[in-house]
């Protein structure tokens, strides 16, 4: 593409990155804030906000305000950023999912109360005090554990995503869903995760070094389990305590669960109460009836692991209508469950050309990246696009790449790029282009 | 699971210096389960069958099990609704319309007996005594052609039983297939 330079409406001048007009990711950077702001982009938050409005007096400015809370909650405008899309199998309250309103969100971190749910039972009401691990089968001292111990255990803090390998099935479908962006995308979040090693555990119970899996077992009425290779199960596998600095949501795991970063999220087991070392994998239902991947021609693939590379545009998305042409920052989540995130690249022209958008930082391993790029919409139709590259190299593939590869019977795993449309009026749909 | 050789074991356990736990820093605050315990705690069955308990079951004793504990959710012979259809769907694998069912897709017959134990029914898991649960496999079975109406299910004859999608997975760890 001819780069030129272009007078923007709002009396910039600014270079374009990509056609459509994406701007250059490092215009708000640094020095360039100041430049740009005095040179106009201020300007349209001067417009908007009136000088009456600057001078009402406020009941909240004169009265004082409500005390003190015991535990916080989001401010009551706020209230209609929930959990989206719940849903669950005839006849239970309990066997389904629950979604995290990526749209609502920025940042990395998500909220304990948004993060995503899967339950296959309900969320059980555990006792810690009850609660008991035992870490069995190929091992010289079978263990078990209480809360408490585990609790007095060295542990570690790491950042990392979550996501269900069911996430974004519906997009396997003929059409696309006119959903908002997290319904249909909302079972990933990324959370501070602390807990124990269970490298050390296993070391204690003295594991058989030629045992190659552990099985892992939920508390829950389903008795959720799956097999872990034991490799992974050495490695960075941890049982998580702790979530965004405090103990584990019931919905979440309470009192511990599994952690197996860049993993699909099944495996990550919720209110673990044990772990078999074993010669070989269990084949539970959930590693062969569910959470195989059921390609084009019948076969399946099975233990499909790490969560592959991908980005969203979270801003703007569905449900969020642009208000008139003028400047907007295009702003979204990526990740890979094999790595970090090495670059992303945003389209507005539909894949024409791309711009790469500036990480914020912290850019982690394993962990949601938030994008962020300027554009500047003319008002005219466009489509923008998000497209990830991790440290592997893996480049995020299209949609058509990937269903023309595994079919659209797979329900899992689905990575490929999102196309939003942004129509003339402002709106913005979920497309297949 | 005994075919592993006691030296390259030994070998790997000096060279990783994972010996006993009292020469090594550690917090050891697990305490040792007794074999009552683990026998109670383990109802994981992997297709081998170990771990299988004592007991049997029949296609026509698993009929009446069915008709009370399952077929509310999963319809008259396992044709599904309101919940997961579990007989049938043979051949539709590789249709614009799959049907995943025991029959048609599960590769094990013992995760059958696994998951049924653990987390069925619904409404009042880990309920149904062993019989129970090889009656209701059995009946599955042979609901789906997979055992004929006299078969016995016990812990010698359900790993043996293979099923028809057995050798329609293609494993992608540790390395995922081109």
């Amino acid at each position: 593409m001819a780069k030129t330079n272009r007078r923007s409406k709002i009396g910039l001048t600014i270079e374009p990155s990509a056609g459509n007009g994406l701007l250059d990711r490092r215009i708000f950077l640094k020095r360039a804030i100041a430049t740009l702001s005095a040179a106009g982009v201020g300007a349209i938050a001067m417009r908007s906000a009136g000088a009456a409005e600057q001078t009402n007096l406020e009941p909240w400015t004169q009265l004082p305000g409500e005390g003190f809370r015991e535990y916080g909650t989001p401010a009551k405008y706020e209230s209609k950023v929930t959990r989206t899309l719940i849903r669950s199998q005839p006849g239970t309250t309990g066997s389904g999912a629950s979604r995290t309103p990526l749209e609502g969100l920025d940042g990395m971190i998500t909220p304990n109360g948004l993060h995503f749910e899967r339950h296959h039972s309900g969320v059980p009401d555990i006792d810690p005090a009850k609660h008991r691990l035992l870490i069995h089968g190929m091992v010289k001292r079978p263990l078990v554990f209480t809360i408490d111990a585990l609790m007095r255990y060295p542990m570690v803090s790491f950042i990392y995503f979550l996501e269900c390998s069911g996430n974004s099935q519906l997009m396997y479908g003929p059409t696309p869903p006119a959903l908002t962006c997290g319904q249909t995308h909302g079972l990933v979040s990324c959370s501070d995760w602390t807990g124990v090693p269970l490298r050390i555990l296993l070391e204690e119970a003295g594991a058989d070094p030629g045992a190659q899996w552990i099985l892992a077992e939920g508390a829950d009425a389903a008795g959720m389990s799956r097999s872990i290779p034991m490799a992974k199960a050495m490695d960075d596998t941890i049982l998580a305590m702790y979530q965004n600095g405090e103990r584990l949501r019931a919905e979440n795991g309470y009192p511990v669960r599994l952690f197996l970063p860049g993993y699909e999220g099944n495996m990550s087991v919720k209110w673990l109460r044990r772990i078999k070392v074993t010669p070989t994998p269990t084949m539970t239902k959930d590693e062969t009836s569910r959470y195989t991947d059921l390609q084009a021609n019948g076969k399946s693939l099975m233990f499909t692991y790490p969560m592959e590379v991908k980005s969203l545009i979270t801003k703007p998305s569905p449900g969020q209508a642009l208000r008139g042409p003028g400047f907007y920052e295009v702003s979204g989540i990526a990740w890979s469950g094999n790595g970090s995130i090495k670059k992303v690249e945003v389209s507005a022209d539909g894949g024409k050309t791309w711009a790469e958008a500036m990480l914020s930082d912290p850019v982690l391993l394993r962990a949601l990246t938030r994008f962020r790029i300027p554009w500047k919409w003319d008002g005219g139709a466009a489509i923008l696009k998000s497209r990830a590259t991790d440290t592997t190299g893996e480049v995020q593939p299209t949609r058509e790449k990937l269903v023309g590869e595994h079919g659209t019977n797979v329900i899992f795993h689905y990575n490929a790029i999102q196309a939003w449309s942004i129509e003339s009026n402002g709106e913005v749909k979920n497309v297949y282009a | 699971m005994c075919m592993h050789s006691l030296i390259p074991i030994c070998i790997v356990s000096v060279m990783l210096g994972c010996a006993s736990p009292a020469t090594k820093e550690t917090p050891n605050l697990g305490r040792l389960a007794t074999t009552e315990e683990i026998i109670a705690w383990d109802v994981s069955i992997p297709p081998d069958g170990t771990g299988l308990p004592p007991g049997s079951g029949t296609p026509a004793q698993g009929v009446t099990v069915y008709a009370q504990k399952c077929l509310a959710c999963h319809g008259e012979k396992g044709a599904g609704q309101p919940n997961d259809r579990l007989v049938g769907g043979h051949g539709s694998l590789a249709s614009n319309s799959p049907v995943r069912t025991i029959g048609s897709y599960w590769p094990y017959a013992t995760t059958v007996f696994d998951y049924v134990r653990r987390a069925m029914p619904y409404m009042q898991s880990k309920s149904l005594t062993d019989e129970e649960v090889y009656s209701v496999t059995a009946y599955l079975l042979y609901l789906n052609g997979i055992i004929g109406e006299h078969d016995v299910m016990n812990a010698q004859t359900l790993p043996k039983v293979t099923m028809p999608n057995r050798d329609n997975f293609i494993l992608a760890y540790p390395a995922r297939p081109k």
